[in-house]
């Protein structure tokens, strides 16, 4: 096995983990403020990647136009499903917002099969986007390198704005007591909104990467990478915002690094082995890598 | 400041408050006494928003102006100068000293915050001492007076202050109230729910006994201290009695 072979492996890993991460961070947020597992939030990837093959392949429109506006689509999306799904039975037991997560996936998908089609699209980045970055042995696109950079941007502003301004503080005060943080003047359900903004926006963009890499759209696209994603959480710690990118790039060095070492016959397992892992973690750390116990919160 | 008319509450499918009215003056400590599930908890949720009522009226006097804070929600209500220190102190365990401080003057855009930051940094020098720490690594005591602050943080009018001795030492129950004179001397209001009622009597100037979410009696806190129901019912004395000080 050449070096050259197991840095790509690695890069492979480093991309896929970024794009886990992206996902993963949103789970976690909104698991943090409201206790929902959302199965609803790997169906805005796919939302987001249809809006990117909208806005570049019919209208043309460049590509970071696109960017912008699936972020601002991923936002909106999401806020509107916490608005119309989620806010009324925010007293509800936990399983009810549960349920109404997989209501809500189940209804993205069927509406996108039935205005757009169940038929795989191709989706095609401009040219330059495909192309080699040059670096000897390896094969790593234009793409694959702006998605680890893109990601790391955002998973740093993501920092900044949960530990240093005024509305990620009042989301971690409500994230660890609803009651106190409206006790000090908090509005909840727009400290809220604002996590469900931020992990739609993510979940949105990792769409248009993850269309980018694979090559072509449909519907259910959004269902694996956002039950990985969700594994990728809940080994970090679900709640925990680093155990999030934590959990999103372990589990991708661990796929890639699974199906590149062991005979190809063995790659068809790897969501088995992705879950597999879970199982291991969970047995091992029951509240994940970084996660606190929960008689630890308030 | 405060006035309560014949508020009546409901929590789910249970009548927690049936008939409440109550009264509290500007820079009066009024003492709200009761056993357990007599409402007291439920009236100060009521007067911060986080329970509503289904008939009556919460009316809030300040500078002149009255709000009916029955149809306002919590940070409106918080925005008006009422403050409101749980049960339990609730206060943000996995965070700093100092970020709970700053959480309590969430809506405050004055420039006066971080001189305050150090007033209560004065006023309770074990928070100064723990600034950087988790708030919840501190004692159950410390907790207690990191909550206090944090709600003077939002410089409050109106202060509602629910059981603040609760398991505590006795040696902390005699510094929490001390702290509450020094906070009603500082002109803020206090609404004081306690269990501990012989310590709340002294300190307050009038009280009301709540008795399954209705006000039974009322009046000023010494003569109260001296009613043979309350002594019985809430100071564990005998009636008649006219042993103690």
């Amino acid at each position: 096995m050449s070096d050259a072979y197991i840095l790509q492996q690695l890069i492979n890993g480093l991309v896929l983990g970024s794009l886990y991460a992206l996902i993963a961070v949103g789970f976690t947020m909104i698991y943090g403020i409201v206790r929902l597992i959302n199965f609803a939030h790997g169906d805005i990837l796919m939302v987001g990647a249809f809006s990117a093959f909208a806005i570049l392949s019919v209208f043309g429109f460049p590509l970071w136009s696109a960017i912008v506006a699936v972020l601002t689509l991923g936002a909106i999306l999401a806020m509107m499903i916490d608005l119309v799904a989620f806010r009324p039975q925010r007293a509800a037991p936990q399983v009810n917002g549960f349920i109404t997560s997989l209501g809500v996936s189940i209804l993205i998908q069927n509406l996108a099969i039935l205005l757009l089609s169940g038929q795989p699209r191709p989706f095609n980045l401009p040219g330059w986007m495909r192309g080699n970055v040059h670096v000897p042995g390896v094969r790593v696109t234009v793409l694959d390198v702006t998605i680890v950079l893109i990601t790391l941007a955002i998973l740093i502003a993501l920092m900044l704005f949960v530990q240093r301004t005024r509305l990620g503080a009042a989301m971690r005060a409500t994230a660890e007591n609803p009651l106190a943080a409206s006790l000090m003047g908090i509005r909840i359900n727009r400290a809220i909104a604002t996590a469900f903004g931020v992990g739609g926006a993510l979940a949105a963009v990792a769409g248009v990467f993850w269309a980018g890499r694979a090559g072509q759209i449909e519907p259910l696209m959004g269902f694996v990478p956002g039950l990985k994603a969700f594994v990728a959480a809940v080994i970090g710690g679900v709640g925990s915002l680093p155990g999030a990118v934590l959990g999103g790039f372990l589990l991708g060095f661990a796929e890639v690094l699974f199906v590149g070492l062991l005979p190809p016959a063995y790659g068809a397992y790897r969501d088995a082995f992705v879950f597999g892992l879970l199982i291991l973690v969970l047995l091992v750390l029951p509240n994940g890598l970084l996660g606190r116990p929960a008689e630890e919160r308030a | 400041m405060l006035t309560l008319d014949a508020v009546e509450v409901w929590r789910g499918p249970s009548l927690v408050l049936s008939d409440v009215s109550l009264r509290v003056e500007a820079g009066e400590i009024v003492a709200l006494l009761g056993a357990n599930g007599a409402g007291k908890t439920s009236t100060l949720l009521t007067v911060s928003g986080h329970l509503r009522p289904r008939s009556g009226r919460i009316r809030l006097d300040i500078d002149g102006k009255a709000h009916d804070l029955a149809s306002l929600p919590p940070p409106e209500i918080v925005a008006l100068g009422v403050a409101h220190c749980p049960e339990g102190r609730q206060i943000f365990g996995g965070m700093t000293v100092l970020e709970n401080l700053r959480l309590g003057a969430y809506l405050r855009r004055d420039g006066a915050v971080r001189a305050d930051l150090d007033r209560m940094m004065s006023l309770f020098p074990v928070l100064a001492e723990r600034r950087g720490g988790l708030a919840g690594r501190l004692s159950g005591g410390e907790q207690m007076m990191l909550a206090i602050a944090r709600a003077l943080m939002s410089r409050p009018r109106l202060l509602l202050l629910d059981e603040p001795s609760l398991g505590l030492a006795p040696q902390l129950v005699e510094q929490i109230f001390d702290v509450i004179a020094e906070i009603r001397g500082a002109g803020t209001t206090v609404l004081l729910v306690e269990q501990n009622a012989a310590m709340a009597l002294d300190v307050a100037d009038r009280a009301y006994v709540l008795e399954t979410g209705e006000v039974q009696l009322s009046g000023d806190a010494h003569e109260l201290a001296g009613d043979p129901r309350v002594r019985e019912a809430y100071l564990g004395l005998a009636p008649e009695g006219t042993a103690g000080p």
